[in-house]
């Protein structure tokens, strides 16, 4: 009867439903945010990705808190590309030292304030200029959107990298901030096409229309009740982002066209460990590793937000 | 359909004009004379460089250069490059490499990362699953030149299977690894793309009309899950085709690949205005043409979409 096992076998497409759907037991209503924030608190992900995060940023704040090593201070006597001591915890010498005779932990703990304000002016700079972008021309629609939209549409057609070159070319001395500014003048679009999206659908919904009817003004709408609704997916696309930005610093700056010495950035040492890579892989392997674990910190957390903030997957 | 195309083609025309001017602009407005920088260390005949100026029409108002390189592009002509070799040769060169690297780095992630994707969708849960979802995480959080450091010490210089670097960049067997390390954080995102999919539709109510009309297990997932899961995927497929070919400088570089991606390192960092927005503008093509198709794609995977 191989009939029935079939149907047997494809029978347990919908038990998953029932098997994943929570059973329907509200006790008090929550509102979005904090119904996502009540699950994340038990999400082990969340919890680490959140405590790695919070480190991160401690580091970039404080480095002198974890080494009193000076990071630019290139002693030759530490013979360059000293191996490192795995014994000697915090110290100097506890990841070895560059071509330079440069303490490679120092750098690496110096290294990410470069990485962290990257990311974040990044992302605060293209959520709120495609935020509001995005909800003008989904909220207004017509011609303002037809601009916006073929506006997106160029900035679309040029991959972030090959244009972040072209920017950042025209900058004699590049510091943190012409880094930020070229990856937000080719990122922005991005978020203005998920708040877009977000928005059409948003303010379609009745409440919407009630506050229409009650006389509320157009700030008061889009501020008060669209911004709450259609912002989730945002902080999500954001949160994931983040981690890319990082990323695209430090293939920059690996390229020799994003930040530059004196500026510490683990692109930089990354690609002067390049040279040296036979003889003292080391030197290249701690600040990819600190790099590869800042971006692993920010898609993990983007993940966890996402599965809370998104009703489809409960 | 027809006029749908039709449409969209003629959507194309105002993005192509806007992407091509933008990088036009930016190009050209850098500081920095190029052809000043010809001449070296040599001080410079006046004479000379305006004449070389009033060849490369760089003595007219950015917008007159711009309408006479389109005029020109529009006869097939991509400029001649400030050392005197014209565009279109150039990227003769360099484009049939790259266009190779991109496709099997795109196959390559498509097959692998589709395959994934179904398998960890299907089995949510499963030790399968998870396996899929750390590896795809640790792919995406290693930067792609990390990557591909870390390949180039183990296959080349600890097992000896390749070359560290591309000795011909012609020879394909010589671009595998390049190649899967190019399409290797795409692969990640599609298996993800694909697993979260098809996790999303296998709780919708037509999969559980067709279980209720017993259909086989085959029919359900190929017809109908796999049908209505790709249209993400295939979103991202078609615009990451064109990345892929922009985005290889990294990999290009690493790897001694002579590609657009290196070409265009070199020009941007030479200021060879013409070569970067000759190869600028064909990306943009590509782009563009890449992003039609997926748009006619989804009418095949979704018949609800009809083009008016």
């Amino acid at each position: 009867m191989p009939d029935l096992t079939e149907k047997k076998t494809s029978g347990d497409i919908p038990a998953q439903r029932t098997a994943d759907a929570p059973a329907p037991k509200q006790e008090k209503a929550r509102s979005l945010g904090s119904d996502a924030w009540h699950d994340l608190r038990r999400k082990p992900i969340f919890v680490i990705s959140a405590l790695l995060i919070l480190l991160l940023v401690v580091i970039a704040i404080a480095p002198g808190l974890f080494t009193s090593v000076d990071p630019r201070a290139g002693d030759l006597r530490n013979h360059y590309l000293t191996k490192p001591n795995y014994g000697s915890f915090f110290q100097a010498d506890w990841f070895g030292y560059d071509l330079q005779g440069r303490s490679i932990y120092a750098r690496v703990i110096y290294g990410a304030r470069a990485s962290v304000v990257v990311g974040i002016c990044v992302t605060a700079g293209v959520t709120i200029l495609g935020g509001i972008t995005g909800m003008l021309a989904g909220y207004f629609g017509g011609w303002i959107d037809t601009i916006i939209s073929r506006v997106t549409d160029i900035f679309f057609g040029i991959p972030l990298l090959l244009g972040a070159l072209v920017i950042l070319n025209a900058f004699t001395e590049r510091t943190i901030w012409s880094v930020v500014f070229a990856l937000v003048a080719l990122g922005w679009t991005q978020m203005t096409r998920v708040m877009r999206g977000s928005v059409i659908t948003v303010k379609q919904a009745d409440f919407v229309t009630a506050a229409k009817a009650l006389g509320a003004g157009t700030t008061r709408i889009l501020f008060k009740h669209i911004l709450p609704n259609a912002i989730a997916p945002v902080i999500v696309v954001a949160t994931i982002a983040l981690g890319g930005y990082i990323a695209t610093e430090a293939t920059l700056s690996f390229l020799g066209i994003g930040l530059q010495d004196p500026t510490i950035s683990w692109g930089i040492d990354i690609n002067s460990a390049q040279k040296v890579i036979r003889t003292a892989p080391f030197a290249l392997f701690f600040p990819a590793g600190m790099l590869s674990l800042t971006v692993l910190a920010f898609i993990m957390l983007g993940d966890a937000v996402r599965d809370a903030l998104d009703p489809k997957l409960r | 359909m027809g006029s749908y195309v039709l449409r969209r083609v003629l959507q194309m025309i105002p993005v192509f004009f806007g992407t091509t001017l933008l990088i036009f602009v930016m190009v050209y407005s850098l500081p920095g004379d190029p052809v000043t920088a010809l001449f070296g260390d040599k001080a410079a005949d006046p004479a000379v460089v305006a004449s070389i100026k009033h060849t490369y029409y760089l003595d007219q108002p950015i917008w007159k250069q711009y309408l006479h390189y389109m005029g020109n592009l529009f006869q097939g002509d991509f400029g001649t490059s400030f050392t005197g070799r014209p565009v279109s040769d150039i990227m003769a060169d360099a484009f049939p490499v790259t266009i190779r690297l991109a496709l099997m780095a795109f196959v390559f992630e498509m097959v692998l990362g589709l395959a994934l994707g179904v398998l960890s969708g299907l089995k949510r849960g499963s030790i399968a699953d998870t396996l899929v979802l750390i590896l795809t995480l640790v792919v995406i959080s290693i930067p792609v030149f990390v990557l591909a450091y870390i390949a180039q010490t183990v296959f080349a210089t600890n097992l000896g299977w390749v070359t560290p670097t591309v000795q011909d960049s012609y020879d394909l067997t010589q671009l595998v690894l390049p190649a899967t390390v190019l399409g290797s954080l795409s692969l990640a995102y599609v298996a993800r793309l694909t697993r979260t999919s098809i996790g999303e539709n296998l709780r919708a109510d037509y999969i559980r009309t067709a279980v209720a009309k017993g259909l086989p297990r085959r029919t359900i997932i190929s017809r109908h899950l796999l049908r209505n899961s790709l249209i993400p995927v295939v979103t991202f497929l078609g615009t990451d085709l064109g990345a892929l070919m922009g985005g290889a400088i990294v990999t290009e570089g690493i790897f001694n690949v002579q590609g657009i991606g290196n070409v265009l390192y070199r020009a941007i960092n030479q200021k060879e205005g013409p070569t970067v927005v000759g190869i600028v503008t064909v990306l943009v093509i590509v782009y563009l043409v890449a992003s039609l198709l997926v748009d006619l794609l989804y009418a095949v995977l979704d018949p609800r979409i009809r083009y008016a």
